[in-house]
């Protein structure tokens, strides 16, 4: 038997030990996604062990279904709104 | 008309996306163009001001609206060239350069590395715990981990456009030289036994660099978007420090440090690296300090360990590494840092 989920949600994480860029990439995915009107389910990530099961190197991350999609530093405005396309 | 405006605007804003290397070139001749005349146009503003020109207001006025502009043009230029040597050296990149190298050098290429590797202290642990999965030495990743945020280039800049080069250039030096060799102490040490148990118990993984070609105008977006992130930060600052720098100059007497820091006290060095512990600020932040210090008799070794000590040895980053690193650990490292800047800063009061 096939088993498929429908996936309506981005289920997006922001990996993050909590200092100022965290948050402000955390906004920055929260406004554009509104502006898109694109539905997400949207989770910070703080805790250390759990951000490095994802084998990044910088802090913040951004993970979209369990795919790494940007690692260190704010992403740019133009690289958040192409996840969302 | 607002629509017309921005029908201006936006191509031309996108002219160094488009033509990347014609944008360079034309940017550092206007650069080098605006440096010129920095200095008559400080005097003409002066001139223009109800000031005697030979009065300590007079010269501290012309200080200031020299060095504003000049430290601001020296920082935008340095950053977005950093900005862009970093977008080379990610830490992919310097994780597979450092695995598994022998050490000695490697603390070498490693203390270069953190230079022009970028580093915000926020990654400092994702970044320790990525290097030793991969395989590079505990000892490598402590002179990389000590040089990243002590020689960066703000701080080079900033002494550079202030005091010189030979004072840059000798806290480049000074600075390498604890990242090696602290780094390589603690190597020697043999404390990979100190790491947190969750950070032993970590899959190996194999450093690669999975090569996103990036294009030259990519690059320039990440030298702007360094100079947004970097200047747009620092520059407050830097005019408190010019201000101070001005002041200074003007009006606090000659040799009033001399009595704390200077070279006949021997305990000055210790002390200061001592007093910079608790102490952090940014390295634009702590210039001001420098240049009252300096400029009242402070001797130079001890007044760049000083520096050093409030920039390298600061509490938020030893809370930060308590997550993987043991308490004994962390207190080695700490010593070993501690014990070489204050080392370096005797044996460069003694040489100068």
């Amino acid at each position: 038997m096939l088993f498929y989920k429908e996936i309506d949600v981005k289920e997006i994480k922001v990996l993050g030990t909590g200092c100022t860029k965290c948050q402000l990439t955390t906004r920055l995915i929260q406004d554009i996604s509104k502006e898109k009107g694109v539905d997400i389910a949207l989770e910070k990530v703080e805790d250390i062990e759990k951000i490095m099961s994802y084998n990044i190197m910088s802090t913040p991350a951004v993970v979209i279904d369990g795919l790494v999609v940007h690692s260190g530093g704010i992403p740019a405005k133009s690289k958040v709104e192409s996840w969302f396309q | 008309m607002q629509a017309q405006l921005k029908a201006l605007i936006i191509p031309l804003l996108s002219i160094p996306n488009r033509h990347p290397r014609l944008f360079l070139v034309t940017a550092v001749i206007i650069w080098f163009g605006l440096y010129q005349t920095l200095i008559p146009f400080s005097e003409y503003v002066v001139d223009l001001l109800p000031v005697d020109r030979a009065s300590r207001l007079g010269s501290a006025l012309q200080f200031f609206f020299y060095d504003t502009p000049k430290v601001l043009m020296l920082l935008t230029a340095v950053v977005m060239v950093m900005g862009m040597v970093n977008s080379y050296f990610t830490p992919e990149r310097t994780r597979a350069l450092l695995a598994g190298r022998r050490e000695g050098i490697a603390n070498g290429m490693a203390a270069c590395l953190g230079i022009v590797t970028p580093f915000c202290s926020c990654s400092a642990v994702p970044l320790f715990i990525g290097f030793v999965k991969a395989g590079v030495p505990l000892g490598v990743t402590f002179s990389f981990l000590i040089s990243a945020p002590m020689v960066n280039e703000v701080a080079l800049t900033l002494l550079f456009a202030l005091f010189g080069w030979k004072v840059a250039g000798l806290y480049l030096a000074m600075g390498l030289s604890i990242a090696i060799v602290a780094g390589w102490v603690i190597g020697q040490l043999r404390m990979e036994a100190h790491l947190e148990d969750w950070v032993k118990n970590m899959p190996k993984v194999r450093a690669e660099i999975n090569e996103s070609e990036l294009t030259l105008s990519d690059r320039l977006d990440a030298g702007f978007a360094a100079v947004h992130d970097i200047v747009a930060k620092v520059w407050p600052y830097i005019l408190v420090g010019i201000a101070v720098g001005a002041g200074i100059h003007g009006y606090v007497p000659e040799d009033f440090m001399a009595s704390f820091m200077g070279k006949e006290v021997w305990w000055a060095v210790p002390v200061s690296v001592l007093l910079g512990v608790p102490m952090y600020t940014n390295a634009a932040g702590i210039i001001p300090i420098v240049e009252a210090l300096l400029a009242k008799g402070a001797a130079l070794g001890t007044v760049l360990a000083f520096m050093m000590s409030v920039i390298a040895l600061s509490l938020p980053e030893m809370i930060i590494l308590r997550k993987v690193l043991k308490p004994t650990l962390i207190a080695t490292f700490f010593g070993v840092v501690a014990a070489g800047i204050i080392l370096v800063g005797y044996v460069f009061n003694a040489v100068l």
